[in-house]
């Protein structure tokens, strides 16, 4: 006799405790797998390196540009004068979306400017085709950008243009609008990146 | 055979049992056995603000980041106007403002780091320790301990605990014939604390060392009852399943 | 009972999941190797609880390999950076500590169940023919998870790991003539150091796992070649059903070793989820208290042993004394027990195989065996001094530390189990073999 005898077998009793034993196994792998899949997230050290960076805007004069590191991606810092200010509004028809409706930005930032303050542009410096960081080409009617550039920044990679406050011009390889990452004015002379204002 | 099996599995554990004292006790002094509880929030961060003002000076817990602090039930608030005087970023590690070369130059050599300091000598050993200074004017610092010989640092805690002195207290038969002398450590001139609360205020520096040497633990105990019930649900399904199974087999 | 089934019906596929088999069949031996190894693999009914640690250790190497992968995504095997990056993954990785933990309770935990798998090879004589060569892998595995845990335990760069590495690295380094040049070849600098430990990482990650991983799955093609033996070491394929040919001692692995197995995995998971989340330093036996000290090349601690596992083999290495003005002796006494090992299945001249059915001699020589090599594991693990001198009057041994004489004859016994092994074997009084197991 062999030392298999299959008559007490109850198919669905089985079938109710293979089910739970799975049950069992699944709840196991998973306790042990969100773990380790969590780890992969950003640790205490680079949340801290990427928590919110002060920059003085004293030593900007009107017209210049700074850039910071802010978690490991350029931000921009664009002191706009007036007349760049001014030419905003004028791009509005070569824009492909004028009035941020699909662009990354904070609820507060509002205008034409895509600013808290008008003369104070903040962006994060990274091309929405791809990824490149744009070159600020300030000066109108650039030779190599054509009689009518308004001044904006250009990017090296694909060639995408925008004005100075981040917008993408119409036909560009650039689907969106440069993103604009969450700040606040501590004092007039101190910017803080990485944190909204209060109340906001 | 079941004995016989017993026997292989009971040996291992009756190793470990012997082992066990005889790792601990490579100074032959008794420790006295700290009475810590790590769920004691408010001695934590009593500890924690004894720990800043006095270890800190000298002391790096280059490990151990500020921010943490909030496990053990203070805001961010509250840590960086109570506790943090070197730095004003909260996720910044807890490090002296000595300048290594000064301390060398002081002390002779750099303090240890104290992050992981209850992991490697214990609570029982800290607390012992930091009870355990005398009056020792043979000693460059004028200070000895009893359970550390000849340590390089001062007693800085003596306002508190006032300052002992070892005397004799009788004799008693040695190796061999002759007499050794019993020595005990006694109060020479007390401090601003009484003894009892000089032991709270240790207890509460011990029980944060030892929460800073593994700041994960809480967690990790309460984690464990958990992951222990569940396995005792999976222990029921998992013989059932075999038991049903194995009824087929003759 | 003629009318039922002998065996279970096999699961049948319909529809298109029967089609997907059968495409993939037609190109991967799947429903083959399913069988072969799990469905239609015999292995004797009567298992005991010897039998569960096999399963376990492959459970084991597998918990090892995957959270080794997530420890080595925030490691630094860099001198001045490896202490500090594990206490990085302790404190500032979310769940770092829980997977450290795992890991060092892993390694500890692999050599208990490893042992565990051994004793029960030697005392079911599951090393005699046929099973050879499974056996030498199994030692081969054995030698291999040695290496990996004295690499590994480099890693954390305390004080321990760095003066376990150093004494172990100079006993290589005792071997007459080439010794000296061969410790610097292995440190890569003329101390441990930062060229020591890269080298260390390079062969705990990638080049001993792969080797381990090898051999384990030829350490399983040999067992699933010869079949499994059972507690009572008779060969099951001499009864085999007349009308299906299966053994009639034996059932398919799956489902009834692998249900059964469950339970032991469930009860191991419980014993180690309690050291994980309850006492991962185990009282200093699974992680060592020196070893939260970074390494320091100027400062010995105080009492350095190495880790449990190898206590054994280092009380013997202490036991023997130099001779010659060279430490070669206690080097060579050290690696022999552990290559001894593989000559095994040649010395046995038993008739039986299990100690079910051996006689008193080979039953003493095994208990002798066992206890001598715990006793050792614990004199390793403590100095030399910790049962005092002999008083000055005993002649010739006067004043020697009585815990290093007993190692040496607690030496000289694991050693007598394996040299008198073709003596007493032959003499014993066994008894005679059942010819169908005991269920």
């Amino acid at each position: 006799m062999s030392a298999i005898v299959l008559d007490e077998v109850d198919p669905k009793k089985r079938r109710i405790l293979i089910a739970a034993s799975a049950g069992v196994g699944a709840i196991a792998a998973a306790s042990v797998a969100i773990p380790l899949a969590v780890s992969m997230k950003p640790s205490a050290r680079a949340l801290a390196a990427g928590a919110a960076v002060q920059v003085p805007l004293g030593t900007i004069e009107p017209g210049q540009m700074l850039t910071v590191e802010f978690r490991g991606a350029p931000h921009w810092i664009l002191r706009r004068t007036p007349e760049m200010s001014a030419q905003l509004a004028k791009n509005d028809g070569l824009l492909s979306d004028p009035d941020c409706k699909s662009s990354k930005q904070p609820s507060y930032v509002k205008g034409a400017g895509r600013s808290i303050k008008e003369e104070w542009f903040v962006a994060k410096g990274v091309c929405t085709h791809l990824g490149c960081s744009p070159t600020l080409r300030k000066e109108i009617g650039a030779a190599d950008l054509g009689a009518d550039w308004p001044g904006g920044f250009f990017c090296p990679c694909h060639q995408s243009k925008f004005d100075l406050a981040g917008r993408v011009f119409k036909g560009m390889p650039a689907p969106l609008n440069l993103a604009i990452p969450s700040y606040t004015f501590v004092t007039d002379t101190l910017l803080m990146i990485g944190e909204d204002p209060k109340g906001a | 055979m079941k004995t016989l099996l017993k026997n292989f599995l009971a040996a291992p554990l009756l190793a470990l049992t012997i082992a066990g004292p005889a790792m601990a006790n490579t100074e032959e002094v008794r420790l006295d056995a700290a009475p810590i509880n790590l769920r004691d929030q408010p001695s934590l961060q009593r500890g924690a603000k004894t720990f800043v003002n006095n270890c800190l000076n000298c002391h790096n817990a280059q490990f151990m980041r500020y921010s943490h602090l909030t496990q053990i039930g203070l805001t961010e608030d509250q840590v960086k106007k109570n506790l943090m005087f070197t730095t004003d970023k909260i996720a910044d590690s807890m490090v002296s403002a000595l300048d290594p070369k000064d301390a060398k130059e002081w002390f002779g050599k750099v303090p240890p780091d104290l992050t992981l300091v209850a992991r490697v000598r214990g609570a029982d050993w800290l607390y012992s320790y930091l009870r355990s200074y005398y009056r020792d004017d043979a000693s460059p610092t004028g200070w000895n301990n009893l359970v550390f010989k000849n340590v390089g640092m001062p007693h800085i805690l003596h306002e508190l605990q006032g300052t002992q002195v070892l005397t004799k207290v009788g004799e008693k038969k040695g190796h061999g014939e002759h007499m050794e002398p019993v020595m005990k450590l006694t109060m020479d001139k007390p401090g601003t604390m009484t003894p009892v609360e000089y032991d709270a205020y240790v207890t509460d520096l011990v029980n944060y060392l030892t929460y800073m040497g593994e700041p994960a633990r809480p967690q990790r105990t309460q984690l464990g009852v958990i992951a222990l019930f569940f396995l005792v649900l999976a222990f029921f399904a998992t013989l059932w399943l075999k038991n049903e199974y194995w009824k087929d087999v003759r | 009972m003629a009318s039922i089934p002998q065996t279970p019906a096999k699961p049948q596929l319909g529809g298109l999941a029967g089609k997907a088999l059968g495409w993939v069949d037609d190109r991967f031996p799947l429903s083959k190797l399913y069988n072969e190894h799990l469905g239609e693999y015999y292995a004797p009914k009567n298992f005991n609880f010897w039998y569960y640690f096999g399963s376990l250790a492959l459970l084991i190497l597998v918990m090892q390999i995957v959270t080794g992968i997530f420890l080595t995504m925030n490691y630094k095997p860099d001198a001045k950076f490896a202490f500090a990056s594990v206490e990085y993954i302790m404190r500032d990785v979310s769940w770092g500590w829980l997977i450290r933990y795992m890991h060092s309770t892993g390694a500890s935990m692999f050599f208990l169940v490893v042992y565990l798998h051994m004793m029960r090879g030697l005392m079911y004589g599951s090393y005699r023919k046929p099973r050879e060569l499974l056996w030498i892998f199994g030692c081969m595995i054995y030698l291999a998870l040695m290496a990996e845990a004295f690499f590994g335990y480099l890693l954390p760069w305390g004080q321990m790991s760095y003066w376990g590495a150093q004494v172990i690295i100079n006993l290589f380094g005792a071997i007459p003539l080439v010794g000296e040049d061969l410790a610097i070849w292995i440190r890569g600098d003329y101390n441990i150091g930062d060229a020591t430990l890269n080298r260390f990482f390079a062969f705990h990650v990638i080049a001993i796992p792969m080797v381990l991983l090898g051999l384990v799955a030829a350490h399983l093609v040999a067992l699933h070649e010869v079949g499994s033996n059972n507690p009572d070491g008779i060969d099951i394929k001499k009864n085999k059903d007349p009308v299906n040919g299966t053994p009639l001692d034996g059932i398919p692995f799956h489902p009834y070793y692998t249900v059964k197995d469950l339970v032991g995995v469930v009860v191991f998971l419980g014993a180690f989820t309690s050291i994980v989340f309850f006492a991962p330093e185990m009282g200093g036996y699974f992680l060592e208290g020196p070893n939260f000290v970074p390494a320091d090349p100027l400062v010995t601690p105080a009492h350095i042993a190495p880790v449990w596992y190898f206590t054994p083999f280092y009380a013997m290495l202490r036991a023997v004394p130099s001779m010659l003005g060279s430490q070669f002796p206690g080097v060579a006494v050290m690696g022999g027990a552990t290559l001894i090992l593989f000559t095994l299945p040649w010395l046995d001249r038993g008739k039986v195989r299990s100690v079910r059915y051996r006689g008193p001699i080979y039953k003493g020589f095994l208990t002798a065996f066992v206890v001598s090599f715990l006793i050792l594991g614990y004199l390793g693990v403590v100095p030399t001094t910790v049962w005092g001198q002999l008083p000055k009057g005993v002649p010739m041994l006067g004043g020697v530390d009585t815990a290093t004489l007993v190692s040496r004859m607690l030496t000289i016994v694991y050693f007598s189990f394996f040299i008198l092994m073709p003596w007493y074997t032959k003499i014993d009084k066994e008894k005679p073999e059942p010819t169908r197991v005991n269920y």
